[in-house]
């Protein structure tokens, strides 16, 4: 079996070759006729810039919750905020992410009008991004809760508030041990948006779906697709590798590489 | 504002459409849990055990499962299965292929803790025994091992029972498809997508409750 790659310079209007099958990468010319590479290109562009909007949305939303659900419960306002939180993590992680697109998609926008106005890769960007936030609420209360309990009653001590004990001593502390899991989150995140072909938005599974039954050459088309995805969450891996590098507190965390085999 | 109007979910709906998806989904759940344990257990024994030709090919599969999307791996179970046996397959059938071989590599990754979890004085013991590595694992690591990854096993299984849904992307009839067939049919797509939701939400809420009860359980015994 050989792979035809060919397929990425063909138009897909008619399936001819095109001329200058890379240009579109290197903008160096405009072709009139987009071919299968100007679409896949396009579609992966689809695919970060959903990921990138649900990665902002996750990450503000989950590091509240989850930073909510860590507070003393020594005031009834307090306590209502961790049911609050308790509750938007029940919730938003208990519903498949398919069905939470959908609800987005097809629910929410007749109950809050404005949102009808939003573009279809809004919506599925907020659905993704607050189905992942749940998940990163609970990183982040295992991250706060996984921090010695002297760290806190430290900061009580010098006569900091509740508000200056998260902002000075443990949320910096904590924001750091969390980076390994919250690397994994965006990873799945990447993966997940995958689901926005259901409500159509041209990312790259879409693309998949589509150019393999036009084109009947999936193999390449799929390679091609599940490589970009692969890159996607690669690149995201190193970045935030490069973060933990560069933020890491000498002689506090250690990498534990602990020896598996029995 | 628009109202809902939930009188036209009655008994009649709920058996033509909604059970046959739920089975599916629950089937289709059991099927790649049993199958993926299975399958994960020995992956994991190949990565822990020492021998190249062993560690390599399980920890690429699992890596590269890990890092697809699963409606690719969907999609590409679905395209290469009929070119492999050389004939068309059910959506149902493929489905089911796909998640074995798909939670395998997470449940792979489960088992591997599970096992380094137990302390190697146990498999010492057990070698001085002079237990073959196949006894000593059958009889001494996994027994405590699976013990104590029931929790983890289990919530796995409830994230697979979410990820069901996503054979939406070859038509398989699951829950979801139920919902939205009986909403199409209806008219009434908006009250069952939420009918979808709560009904999901109902299935895993509950069981992730199960879940912490028994985590709790299996922490005083230990």
């Amino acid at each position: 079996m050989s792979l035809d790659l060919g397929v990425f310079c063909k138009n897909t209007l008619d399936g001819e070759a095109v001329d200058h099958c890379f240009s579109a990468i290197f903008g160096l010319a405009h072709n009139s006729d987009p071919s299968y590479l100007d679409w896949l290109l396009k579609a992966w562009g689809w695919t970060l810039a959903v990921a990138a909007i649900g990665l902002i949305i996750a990450f503000t939303v989950g590091a509240v919750m989850g930073t909510l659900r860590t507070l003393p419960t020594t005031s009834l306002m307090n306590r209502w905020l961790i049911r609050l939180a308790t509750t938007w993590v029940e919730l938003f992680r208990n519903i498949p992410i398919l069905v939470q697109v959908f609800l987005w998609y097809h629910v929410i926008p007749s109950f809050v009008l404005p949102l009808k106005s939003l573009p279809s890769y809004w919506l599925v960007s907020i659905a993704l991004g607050f189905f992942t936030s749940a998940r990163i609420a609970e990183q982040v209360r295992a991250g706060i809760q996984s921090l010695p309990s002297g760290q806190t009653a430290a900061a009580t001590a010098l006569g900091l508030t509740t508000a200056q004990s998260y902002r000075y001593v443990i949320l910096p502390m904590a924001l750091r041990i969390m980076i390994p899991p919250l690397t994994s989150e965006s990873m799945n995140l990447i993966k997940n948006s995958s689901v926005a072909f259901a409500v159509s938005v041209p990312e790259l599974t879409l693309f998949a779906m589509q150019a393999q039954e036009e084109t009947s050459k999936g193999i390449e088309i799929y390679l091609a697709v599940t490589l970009l995805y692969a890159l996607s969450a690669f690149a995201v891996n190193r970045l935030m590798n490069q973060i933990e590098k560069r933020t890491r507190v000498p002689g506090f965390i250690v990498s534990n590489d602990a020896n598996l085999a029995h | 504002m628009l109202s809902l109007d939930l009188g036209f979910y009655n008994w009649e709906l709920f058996t033509n459409y909604i059970v046959k998806g739920l089975l599916f989904s629950l089937q289709l759940t059991l099927i790649a849990t049993i199958g993926g344990i299975i399958v994960g257990t020995f992956l994991a024994l190949m990565r822990l055990s020492g021998k190249p030709f062993l560690v390599y090919p399980a920890t690429i599969y699992v890596n590269t499962m890990r890092s697809i999307p699963l409606v690719m791996v969907i999609l590409w179970f679905f395209l290469l299965i009929p070119l492999l046996i050389g004939k068309p397959i059910g959506a149902d059938l493929s489905a089911a292929i796909t998640f074995i071989a798909f939670e395998a590599a997470f449940f792979s990754e489960i088992v591997r803790a599970g096992i380094a979890s137990i302390p190697k004085g146990q498999s010492y013991a057990g070698e001085a025994l002079g237990m073959t590595y196949g006894q000593n694992m059958r009889l001494i690591v996994l027994p405590q091992a699976f013990r104590n990854m029931i929790p983890v096993l289990m919530t796995q299984t409830i994230i697979l029972f979410q990820d069901t849904s996503l054979v939406y992307a070859i038509g398989a009839y699951d829950l979801l498809k139920g919902f939205e067939i009986a909403g199409k049919n209806y008219g009434r797509p908006i009250e069952t997508y939420i009918l979808a939701a709560v009904t999901y939400f109902l299935i895993c809420f509950t069981l992730s409750k199960v879940v912490r009860k028994i985590q709790s359980r299996i922490a005083i015994i230990r």
